[in-house]
Formats: C-alpha cells, sequence, structure tokens
C-alpha cells in the first residue's frame, strides 16, 4: 500500500507527531487543532462536504501513525466513521470536533431524536453525527451536544460517552443508506488499522528494549529465546498490518471482497492483540509494566480496541455465516461474496 | 532495530480473475473427468507427469519464462493465482512443482546460454522434473557444513558424498546439487557451488527412504565419484551459497508454504452442520487464511518488482505452516470422524493432513531458522 501518495501522507503526519509529548489530558486538542490545519483529521472524506478528499488508504495511514504514537485524538471517530456518514448523506461537515454515535437515535415528531447513543468523545465533541430511525426509514442527522453526556473510559483511558437524547432537534438530516450495521464495519475497520499501529509500537518498543538492556554481560538480544520471542511477536504485527492494509484496498475500491475482508482484518487484528502484548510486555520485564513506560500506552489501546465494534468471537462467527450463505469457502477466500 | 518488514498488501487486477476461472474450469473438467481426487500436500507428494503436461499444454507451467525459452512471459501473479488454483483444489503437481518453482528461475538467472535451453523448454512442457540436493546427514539447517564434495578433473568434476531427503530424486530427470570446490569445510559459505546433474547417472544411487506416512517421498542419492562434464556447473564457481539463498526466497515464498492443508480445510467448511463451535472455529481459521492469503500475494507482487524478500517469505513461511497445523487440529478435533488411508472424502484428507503435519514446520527451513532469519532481519543479532 505504500503507494508515493500515501507516502507524503506518512511523511507530513509523521513530521506533525515525531518527538511530541504524549499530551497529559484525555483528549490532545493542541494536536487536533495541528492536524485540522492540514486537513490530516478528515481525509477521505468527500471535499463536496467540506472533508480534505484524498483516499481511504491515506486516512488508513493517519489512523496508523496516530496509533502508533498513541495520540489522544479522535481520528477513527471523526473522519472513518462521522465524515463517511455526512459523506453518504451529502451533509455538511458542522463546525468544531464531529464525532459519530455507534447507534441508531429514534426520530419522534419532526427531526427530534432520543436516544442513549454510545458516542466515544462525545463530551469534546462540538457535535454529534447519527443514524436516526423512525420505522424503516434512515437518515444521518447532526446533533449539537451540550446535553447529557455520560462519561467512561476504556482500558486505554480514552472517552466512552453515551450520549443522552431526549427529543433533541437535529441542525441538520438527510436520507442515507446505512445502518448501525455498515458503520460497525466501518469502525472495525478503522480498529484493525489502529490495532495495527498498536502492534508496531510494541515491536518498535521490544526491538529496542532487547538491543540497550543488558543482562548476564550482554544485550537482551543476543539470547536465542529472546530473538524467537521478537519474531514471533513480528510475525503477528505483520500479519496484522497486512490484513489492514489489504481490507483498507479492499473498502476503498468497493470490492465485492470488502465485507469479508473487513470481517477477516479485525477477526485476526483482534485475535492477534494478545500474543502481541503479552510478548510485549514479557520482552519488557518490570519496566514495560510501569506506567511511566509508553509500552502501556501501546498494549492498553490493543486490550481497548480488540473489543471494540467486535471482538474475534464476533467476526468471526460473521464469516462462517458468510461461508454458510455463499457455498464454496475457496470462492469466498479469493473473491468475496458475490 | 527497524520496526517493520518490508511488504505492502496487493490487490490482483482484472486480468488474474480471467485466469482464475481458466484454471478453476479446467479443473473441474478434470475432477469430473476423474483424472484426480483432491489430496493435501500433493504439491510435495503426488506427482501425476499426464497432469503436469496438461497443465503445460494450457500454458501453466514455465508461465514466466521468456518465450525464447518455451515460456510464456506471463508475470509472477499471474503463476501465483494459476498456482493457487491448483493447491486449493489438492491437484497432483508434484512432479513438475520444483522444476517450475525453483529450478526455472534459478536457471534462467545464473544458467549458461546452453543449459537455459536444455532445461527451461522441458520445464515448461511439463517433461523435466528436478530435485534439490542441498541438505545432507550433518547439513540441516546448518546448510553450509555440506560436505560434498566436487572434485575438478580432465573435462568435469568428480562429485562424491551423499544427499540426503531429496523428494523426487527417484522420478525427477534431474538435481541440483550444492557441493564444496574448494577450500575446507571450515570456510562455510565460501566455495561452494551448484551443479546439475542429470538423472540417473552413473555413479549416483538413489535409495528410497520411505516416510512416516508408509509412502516414498524422499531419498537419499550417493555419489561415488560420479563424473559431470564441466559444463554443469550452475552459476559461478564459488557462488554456490549465494545462489542457494536467492533459490529460498522463492522456495519459501509461495502460496503451498501455507496451502498443504487448505484442501482438508475447503471439503470440512463445505460439510458444516450447525453446530456453532464448528462455526466459530471455521471463522478463526477463514480470517487466518485471508490474511496468510494476503501475506502470500505481497510476498509474490515484491518478487515481481525483481526484489528478493527474504525475510519476508522465511516470516510468512513461519505463520504459513503453523496454519496448515492448525487446520488439521482443528478439523480433526471438530469433525468427529476418524482418519482413513486412501478413503475418500474428509476422512481420507485428513489421514494424509495428520500423517504429513510434522514435515510442514521442517522442510524449507525448520520454523526455530526461519524466526532466527526474522530476528536478524529485524536487525537484532
Ligand atoms: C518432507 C521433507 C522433504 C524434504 N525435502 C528436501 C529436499 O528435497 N531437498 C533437501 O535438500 N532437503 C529436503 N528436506 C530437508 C529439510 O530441508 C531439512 O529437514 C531442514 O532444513 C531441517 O534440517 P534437519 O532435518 O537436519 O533438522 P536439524 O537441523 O537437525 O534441526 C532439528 C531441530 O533443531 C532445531 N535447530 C537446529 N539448529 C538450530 C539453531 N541454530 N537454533 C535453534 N534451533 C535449531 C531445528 O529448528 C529443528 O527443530 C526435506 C525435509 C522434509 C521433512
Amino acid at each position: 500500500m505504500n503507494d508515493e501518495l500515501s507516502e507524503d501522507v506518512r511523511a507530513a503526519v509523521g513530521a506533525i507527531l515525531d518527538g511530541r509529548d504524549a499530551h497529559p489530558g484525555d483528549f490532545d486538542r493542541p494536536l487536533w487543532t495541528d492536524l485540522a490545519e492540514t486537513g490530516f483529521h478528515l481525509l477521505g472524506v468527500p471535499e463536496e462536504v467540506g472533508g480534505s478528499g484524498g483516499r481511504l488508504r491515506d486516512l488508513a495511514v493517519v489512523a496508523d501513525l496516530t496509533a502508533f504514537h498513541a495520540s489522544r485524538v479522535p481520528v477513527a471517530e471523526a473522519a472513518f466513521l462521522a465524515g463517511w456518514l455526512l459523506g453518504r448523506a451529502g451533509l455538511a461537515v458542522p463546525e468544531g470536533l464531529v464525532v459519530a454515535s455507534l447507534d441508531e437515535a429514534r426520530r419522534t415528531t419532526g427531526l427530534r431524536l432520543s436516544g442513549c447513543l454510545r458516542t466515544p468523545w462525545a463530551r469534546h465533541a462540538d457535535h454529534v453525527v447519527t443514524i436516526a430511525r423512525s420505522g424503516g426509514e434512515r437518515v444521518v442527522a447532526v446533533v449539537p451536544t451540550g446535553g447529557g453526556v455520560e462519561r467512561a473510559r476504556n482500558l486505554a483511558g480514552e472517552p466512552r460517552d453515551t450520549l443522552v437524547l431526549d427529543h433533541v432537534a437535529a441542525i441538520a438530516a438527510a436520507p442515507a443508506d446505512v445502518d448501525a450495521e455498515r458503520l460497525r464495519e466501518r469502525g472495525a475497520l478503522a480498529r484493525s488499522v489502529q490495532l495495527a499501529g498498536a502492534a508496531r509500537a510494541v515491536l518498535e518498543s521490544a526491538g529496542r528494549h532487547i538491543t540497550e538492556r543488558v543482562q548476564f554481560g550482554r544485550p537482551l538480544a543476543r539470547f536465542q529465546a529472546v530473538q524467537q520471542q521478537l519474531a514471533a511477536l513480528a510475525a503477528e504485527a505483520t500479519a496484522m498490518r497486512l490484513s489492514a492494509d489489504a481490507a483498507v484496498l479492499a473498502v476503498e475500491a468497493d470490492a465485492a471482497d470488502a465485507g469479508i475482508a473487513v470481517a477477516a482484518a479485525k477477526a485476526g487484528c483482534s485475535a492477534a492483540a494478545h500474543t502481541v502484548a503479552a510478548i510485549g510486555h514479557q520482552l519488557h520485564g518490570a519496566l514495560g509494566y510501569s506506567q511511566e513506560h509508553r509500552l502501556g500506552a501501546a498494549t492498553t489501546r490493543l486490550w481497548a480496541w480488540r473489543e471494540e465494534f467486535g471482538g474475534e468471537a464476533h467476526w468471526q462467527d460473521r464469516l462462517a455465516a458468510a461461508v454458510s450463505a455463499s457455498g464454496p469457502w475457496w470462492p469466498l477466500l479469493t473473491g468475496g461474496a458475490r | 532495530m527497524t520496526a517493520t518488514i518490508e511488504l505492502s498488501a496487493h490487490r490482483l487486477d482484472a486480468g488474474a480473475r480471467r485466469l482464475r476461472d481458466e484454471v478453476r474450469a479446467f479443473l473441474d473438467d478434470e475432477r469430473a473427468a476423474g483424472a484426480f481426487v483432491p489430496r493435501c500436500d500433493a504439491w510435495m507428494t503426488v506427482p501425476d507427469p499426464a497432469f503436469s503436461r496438461r497443465l503445460a499444454a494450457r500454458g501453466w507451467l514455465g508461465m514466466t519464462l521468456p518465450r525464447r525459452y518455451g515460456g510464456h512471459e506471463r508475470s509472477p501473479l499471474d503463476r501465483f493465482v494459476a498456482n493457487e488454483e491448483l493447491l486449493a483444489a489438492g491437484a497432483p503437481v508434484a512432479a513438475h512443482w520444483i522444476a517450475d518453482r525453483q529450478m526455472a528461475p534459478s536457471i534462467l538467472r545464473h544458467g549458461t546460454e546452453e543449459q537455459r535451453r536444455r532445461y527451461l523448454p522441458a520445464i515448461a512442457r511439463g517433461e523435466c522434473y528436478f530435485a534439490i540436493g542441498m541438505s545432507e546427514a550433518d547439513a540441516g539447517s546448518d546448510l553450509a557444513s555440506v560436505r560434498t564434495r566436487a572434485r575438478k578433473v580432465a573435462g568435469g568434476w568428480e562429485i562424491t558424498g551423499a544427499k540426503l531427503w531429496t523428494t523426487g530424486a527417484h522420478f525427477a530427470h534431474a538435481m541440483v546439487v550444492l557441493a564444496r570446490t574448494d577450500g575446507a569445510s571450515t570456510d562455510r559459505q565460501t566455495g561452494l557451488s551448484q551443479f546439475i546433474v542429470d538423472l540417473p547417472a552413473p555413479g549416483v544411487e538413489i535409495r528410497p527412504i520411505r516416510a512416516v506416512d508408509g509412502e516414498h517421498h524422499f531419498n537419499e542419492v550417493v555419489f561415488d565419484a560420479a563424473f559431470v562434464p564441466a559444463d554443469s556447473m550452475l552459476g559461478e564457481r564459488g557462488a554456490g551459497w549465494s545462489q542457494v539463498t536467492a533459490e529460498l526466497a522463492h522456495e519459501r515464498s509461495g502460496p503451498e508454504r501455507w496451502m498443504s492443508t487448505v484442501p482438508l480445510l475447503r471439503a470440512w467448511a463445505e460439510r458444516q452442520g450447525g453446530d456453532p463451535v464448528a462455526a466459530r472455529e471455521l471463522g478463526r481459521l477463514t480470517a487466518r487464511a485471508w490474511t496468510l492469503r494476503q501475506l502470500s500475494l505481497s510476498v509474490a507482487a515484491t518478487l515481481a518488482r525483481g526484489r528478493s524478500p527474504e525475510v519476508a517469505a522465511a516470516l510468512v513461511k513461519d505463520l504459513g505452516s503453523r496454519f496448515e497445523v492448525d487446520v488439521v487440529e482443528t478439523v480433526r478435533r471438530l469433525a468427529g470422524i476418524e482418519p482413513r488411508g486412501g478413503g475418500p472424502g474428509l476422512e481420507g484428507l485428513l489421514a494424509d493432513a495428520v500423517l504429513h503435519a510434522p514435515a510442514f514446520t521442517l522442510r524449507g527451513g525448520a520454523s526455530e531458522i526461519l524466526r532466527s532469519v526474522v530476528a536478524r532481519g529485524l536487525g537484532v543479532r
């Protein structure tokens, strides 16, 4: 996936992220502002609705790098989800920080929305994009925040809030062919990319640590048992990256295998997260278990993200269902469900 | 320390889809005509020269070779597609597999014009099969310690030594032999050269070795001062090690390194009976298979760009061969059947798979060695 365009994005986003100190709060607003200045926060969202344009693979680069750096910014929720919903409905991107809710709201009289909607980062958001349903009809709607937000966090300390709407008037709405299930697939794709990014952070940290840490008179890297562990970690991290990248390309191409690509990527990345985190911690010794070390920022994300938008069991069952629905296994694997 | 192994995702184009459909249609016809029954690990253990020639007639051997050597000048990715279809079908491709996979590219790259003309068109016609003479009794993972020697004599070389585990030597028309031409065994990687030895040949004895499954797949090949002409050296004198290493990228990277038990998985997938535990495991294996296929494809794409992704190939082979075993143990645990050697359907596929599984993580480089290659590739050794 390393074509030149994405490499430019990689270099530019890298320049923004490299050497930045970890932000003390749960939202790195200065970083978000920097990303927003260059438009990297809304890559892959059509320009017609006020996004930054570009391809999904470019957005994936931003998600990968911010995950690698454990940056406290809602790239997935703003661009992968909210931006995508707005693009599908042809609605303009509203002002400020915009995130998506994962559940469908109920649409009551007119354009008033109700429901308790899981909405990551809601506490920091200015607007929330949500799917709203009335009968079998769905619209994408924009609501202001400010009302009730119930706060919670995932294992990595990221905001995982619930937005409580009680007949709140939408400020914009338009019909769109989306539902919570499709949104979940989109989230699973984003998390696969992010899981792979966090896994790479673990691999890099482990590789550096074992060449620096000396025991028994030599660097740990000189012990074969340690090398074998690192190679096993590298294999899983590489498989995660390849599956996430391949899923991004399949979705970008709107290919027949996009659905199974996302399911396979999330099932695989969620399942591999344990191996990566466990080997990562083992190789770092107690040092990696201290909060001060940056390893924890990556492993807590692995532990949180592997469950979000469905853990491996969910996506494994989906794949099995796809097999039984579409018949032969091998054609499904090579071409997707048609 | 570099945190990544260079590999990027690749999507096949529409041409690949057409080729895939052609190969599938051919395989359907062959199966319908009773020309073969799907077998696990068939690329290593089920030779069928007539089948190989029929594939060749379709243009699916020597696919990437230049036309002037009887090839078809197609992309390595086309070759990837044709091969993964053959593997998924469990087709009997062992006769030509090694020749087509690694000897054709190696001879094209290192061979003399005469060697190319002699071997490549025959390989592309499905009429020339090869065996690989690398391993010996005391040179397994530590390949650089080979003891087979080639001594310069008038008009050629005299080879003395014994190769072990030589797959297919009993039906191959030639084998490539790694031998010491210069220096002593303490020189390790330097002083080794490769020879192409036509089989059978005077002074070369091929002794069958039966494997755990009771079958004859590999051999001991003993060279007793066997004479080979000077023009049978492959590549440069003393360059044997670097040539073998380049060959390994081909040997380790193909889809056969994760697909040996796909015929079993495929048959099991099509026989699901509503058990939710089995369904979930099928989902798990499907996700893994999907990822391994992407990995394998991206290695093929890297090779197609003319690079030699040794580290990535080692990584993918390690993951792939573990998956092959995982498939066997998962199906065995959940299918509720007993393996039946030579039997039809799932029982027969399972029998082969169980009996061949120990070889998956050894042949082509043991897993531990592959992981060392990966660790070195990450800069930590
Ligand atoms: C079915 C089959 C077909 C084969 N076909 C061919 C063929 O056609 N031509 C050919 O040349 N060879 C062939 N081989 C041989 C194959 O290449 C060797 O088996 C392989 O290289 C391993 O060597 P070995 O068997 O001598 O095991 P060993 O090298 O003795 O290894 C035994 C165990 O020790 C481990 N080990 C060894 N060294 C180290 C180390 N430094 N660090 C950690 N662990 C280590 C290995 O990983 C392995 O687990 C075949 C093998 C099989 C099983």
